[in-house]
């Protein structure tokens, strides 16, 4: 029997109404997924595709006006957008963290990075003040910080983007989330330095058993670092697909120009789109074992 | 993210009240008797069907001279909120796209007149020129230059080193020509923000100095001069020959500072 | 300790600073010797005889070149001598100390009233941005940027001295009979606590209600402005988020680090602020009849006492710079981006 999701994303829309409108607006629509328990899955789109809005809204922190409109979000077998306040702040941090996109602003400037950590520490655990740095000092260690104590005791405006994206991750570290969602981690920061975060995600992955979704827009971390990717496009989901799949079948017209405008993909750049038809109005089909792709058909079900 | 919405009372209320003070001052007097009538029936009268305002010691309309005023107080605060805005401008954006030196020399001058409240500035000059409108024109606009200097210059700065710029200079454009047409027009948009309120402040600050005495004197009907004739009177009870004087200014001061606010938002949005 | 750009950031700080003072001595100078008219003349008065005008111009230094009086100015501000008041005889530096007391309780009074009230409204409404509170704070702001000080002050006088009598009579610091307790800090208030006089205490601090009110209403209105600003900026910038999606609780986040870094920038506003209560004094102490160095550059205005006038304008000047010298440098001291960067 298979086992059920971690987050079990069903029917997701995102919007808001504007001042003296009759209808809403949509920024994300009718948005379905899963990310199953120890399992890295990819959430590609170009900006503006809505997938920032879609993870926020896991953590019920849409950016404002924008809310949840419709759909459920299932994590554990609780329908988060059901819960009070009150107990969603419990499920932040504690089930759910997310990293977000430029890790230097995340990070409060007046504050030393060894009590950042220790105060989100303390926040989730029963431990005292001097129990939490400590820890601190071994969760940077942890992440690969050189000279730990030093660090904790620094500021922000002193660490380079990188070292301040590894105190995030240690940060969402200390307190064993259950799923991790990681918002363009390695977008500007310098590539060696994206290898480095990218292998400490995945070492996170393997220490914590946490499941992991990677928000980027860059597929060739997507093929690094992933195991099923889903691709949006304005808003809606257009393609699911494993990794390997994806790049071996790309099917959706968004993907396959996705695919070709990222140099470097295991990919024929002008693989023709023949074995798709375009079936408008139609929602996410499994045109393959799990592979679906948006509003398209299979052509050969057209030659019969 | 979203537009303002445009049912922004601000926009009404302080509109509202603008067009109302333009009328007035337009063509209220045609409608007041003389404010320079006295009347010795009607002296110190308090507000009644008959004078809405109240009268002064002299017998006066308060209104009329309220009414006298607005032209007075609003075209002193538009003379020497725009000599102010032209005039900073000119030298900020001139001096931010000069760099180097000149614009050393010249920051270090504004920072000098900006050691000095705004108020007391125009304080200071208006006293050493004297009792004169044009004196306190100038004052209030020497007062308010510096701001509009360092707001274009900041504009400027971020401006000159645009593509735009260096395409405009590429083409052959002498660079006096590419700061004043090509340039300066782009940076003035927060400065007119700072103009809206400038609006405002000067009437506070040309009420403020002829109340001291400073500004405009007696028996010239400038709402500043209106309080402070009313002043003394107070004492005894007689509140509206100083009330409505000021409240005007009030009400005058207070829709400049709420279309500027609202201008503000939409020039950051 | 501090790093080297900090030694380099505080001399180039105090280098401007002088070279900022030396410029108003100049432009103060420059001003008051545009205007036409012969000091020695009013000095003169009543006794101007061609000779004794003669006379008076040379011992005043204005046959020198102009220049030469220039820099002799300056040079005797620096050493503490500003000139004798043409009204009162004595030294204008005398008399700008003797006065500053009473300016110095009103300013800090009305600075205390104007902080206390508005920094607390201005961050709650920031915390409830958009709510009713927050419209209501802001109007309330915008309403109190509008008035003309002079104008609530008469106000103010209207209704509590004249219709309720609850405040005493406009004039002065004390009650006439009271007398001010000795002279220790020179703010009647605090003297009298000291001297345990409660009849001056209550005198004084009756005098001061009023002009407080006014002074302090009126300066609340850019404080609220400001540190409303401040907090929302705080609170919409993305370590604050990002301290939400790590499960902190809202009390934390925005009492602690919320707060916190908008107060860092308090010490700014505070420095704005000093600005208008410096303007603002003139005309209180004109209207209040309070002996303070306002009343004293009000005075001296309308008497043509320019050696006083002068003086007051450069005392302006150098507090305003003292003080902004004196915020920029306890930013550098607690502000860790300063600080160690």
């Amino acid at each position: 029997m298979p086992e059920l999701p971690l987050l079990d994303i069903d029917r997701l829309t995102i919007g808001y109404t504007p001042h003296h409108a009759r209808e809403p607006v949509h920024v994300v629509r009718d948005v379905s997924f899963t990310v199953g328990r120890q399992e890295i899955v990819g959430l590609v789109g170009e900006s503006g595709s809505g997938k920032t809005q879609t993870a926020r809204a896991v953590l019920r922190m849409t950016t404002p006006p924008l809310q949840p409109l419709a759909g459920r979000i299932v994590l554990d077998g609780t329908d988060l957008l059901t819960l009070p306040e009150q107990s969603m702040r419990r499920v932040r941090g504690a089930k759910v963290a997310m990293i977000f996109q430029d890790p230097r602003s995340s990070l409060n400037p007046l504050m030393r990075i060894g009590d950042q950590l220790a105060r989100v520490y303390t926040s989730h655990q029963r431990i005292s003040q001097r129990a939490a740095w400590q820890e601190a000092i071994d969760m940077l260690r942890r992440v690969g910080i050189a000279g730990p104590a030093r660090v904790a005791r620094s500021y922000p405006h002193q660490l380079s983007g990188g070292m301040c994206q590894r105190v995030m991750i240690g940060l969402a570290l200390g307190i064993r989330p259950a799923l991790l969602i990681a918002d363009e981690p390695t977008t500007g920061l310098d590539v060696t330095i994206q290898a480095q975060i990218l292998e400490l995600i995945q070492q996170t992955r393997a220490e914590t058993g946490a499941s992991i979704l990677l928000i980027t827009h860059d597929l060739g971390v997507i093929a690094e670092t992933c195991q099923r990717v889903v691709v949006m496009f304005d808003g809606r989901i257009v393609e699911i697909a494993t990794v390997e799949e994806l790049f071996r079948n790309p099917m959706h017209p968004h993907t396959l120009r996705l695919l070709r405008a990222t140099p470097g993909t295991p990919v024929s750049a002008h693989k023709p789109a023949e074995t798709v038809v375009e079936e408008p109005g139609v929602g996410l089909r499994e045109l393959a074992p799990g592979h679906f792709v948006l509003g398209h058909k299979l052509a050969q079900e057209i030659a019969r | 993210m979203g537009s303002l919405p445009a049912r922004d009372p601000r926009i009404y209320v302080g509109g509202g009240i603008l067009l109302a003070l333009i009328a007035l001052a337009l063509i209220g007097p045609h409608f007041t008797s003389d404010p320079l009538m006295p009347d010795p029936e009607s002296i110190l009268q308090p507000p009644s069907s008959a004078e809405l305002l109240g009268t002064d010691n002299y017998g006066r309309s308060v209104l009329a001279r309220v009414v006298g005023g607005a032209q007075l107080d609003l075209l002193i605060a538009l003379f020497a909120a725009v000599l102010a805005f032209v005039v900073g401008s000119l030298v900020g954006g001139f001096t931010g796209f000069a760099g180097g030196f000149v614009d050393d020399v010249m920051m270090r001058l504004v920072d000098i007149l900006q050691s000095f409240p705004a108020f007391l500035l125009a304080l200071g000059v208006a006293a050493m020129l004297g009792n004169e409108i044009r004196n306190v024109v100038l004052a209030i606009a020497v007062a308010y230059c510096p701001y509009f200097v360092r707001i274009v210059r900041g504009e400027m700065l971020a401006a000159r080193v645009t593509p735009y710029a260096l395409a405009a200079r590429a083409v052959g454009n002498p660079p006096t020509r590419v700061m004043l047409y090509h340039l300066l027009p782009n940076c003035l948009g927060p400065s007119i923000v700072q103009l809206t309120l400038c609006l405002g402040y000067s009437i506070l600050d040309a009420a403020g100095l002829s109340f001291l005495g400073i500004g405009i004197r007696p028996p010239t009907a400038e709402w500043g001069v209106l309080v402070a004739e009313g002043t003394q009177y107070v004492n005894s009870g007689q509140w509206w020959i100083a009330g409505f004087p000021g409240l005007a200014i009030l009400l005058a001061v207070l829709c400049f500072n709420l279309l500027g606010d609202r201008l503000r938002e939409a020039v950051r949005a | 300790m501090y790093g080297r750009s900090f030694w380099i950031y505080l001399g180039r700080r105090l280098g401007l600073a002088v070279i900022t003072l030396i410029g108003a001595i100049v432009a103060v100078f420059v001003m008051t010797h545009v205007l036409p008219g012969n000091p020695a003349l009013v000095k003169a008065g009543v006794y101007s005889t061609p000779e004794v005008l003669r006379a008076l111009e040379h011992e005043m230094g204005l046959d020198r070149p102009l220049p030469e009086q220039l820099a002799l100015y300056v040079v005797h501000a620096f050493q503490g001598d500003l000139g004798v008041s043409t009204r009162s005889g004595h030294p204008v530096a005398a008399d700008l100390v003797q006065r500053l007391p009473a300016t110095a309780e009103l300013a800090v009074y009305s600075l205390l009233l104007a902080v206390l009230i508005g920094v607390p409204l201005g961050v709650l409404a920031a915390v409830r941005e958009g709510g009713w509170f927050d419209r209501v704070v802001q109007q309330v702001a915008i309403l109190g940027a509008s008035a003309p000080l002079f104008w609530l002050g008469v106000m103010l006088i209207f209704v509590f001295y004249v219709q309720l009598g609850i405040a005493p009579a406009p004039v002065g610091r004390l009650d006439t009979g009271v007398e001010a307790p000795p002279q220790i800090t020179g703010l009647y208030t605090v003297d009298a606590v000291l001297a345990l006089n409660g009849t001056a205490l209550a005198s004084a601090a009756g005098h001061l209600l009023l002009p407080v009110l006014t002074l302090g209403f009126v300066i609340m209105a850019p404080l609220i402005k400001m540190s409303r600003a401040s907090m929302s900026s705080i609170l919409s910038a993305d370590f604050i988020q990002a301290a939400y999606s790590f499960g902190l609780p809202h009390r934390t986040v925005v009492w602690g680090d919320g707060l916190k870094n908008a107060m860092m920038g308090l010490l700014t506003v505070v420095g704005i602020v000093l600005g208008y209560v410096m303007a603002g004094n003139v005309i209180v102490e004109a209207l209040f009849a309070w002996p303070g160095i306002g009343l004293y550059a009000w005075n001296g205005i309308t008497g043509r006492d320019y050696d006083a006038v002068q003086g007051f304008v450069l005392l302006v000047a150098a507090t305003y710079v003292l003080v902004n010298l004196v915020i920029d440098v306890l930013y550098m001291l607690i502000d860790p981006r300063v600080r160690l960067g």
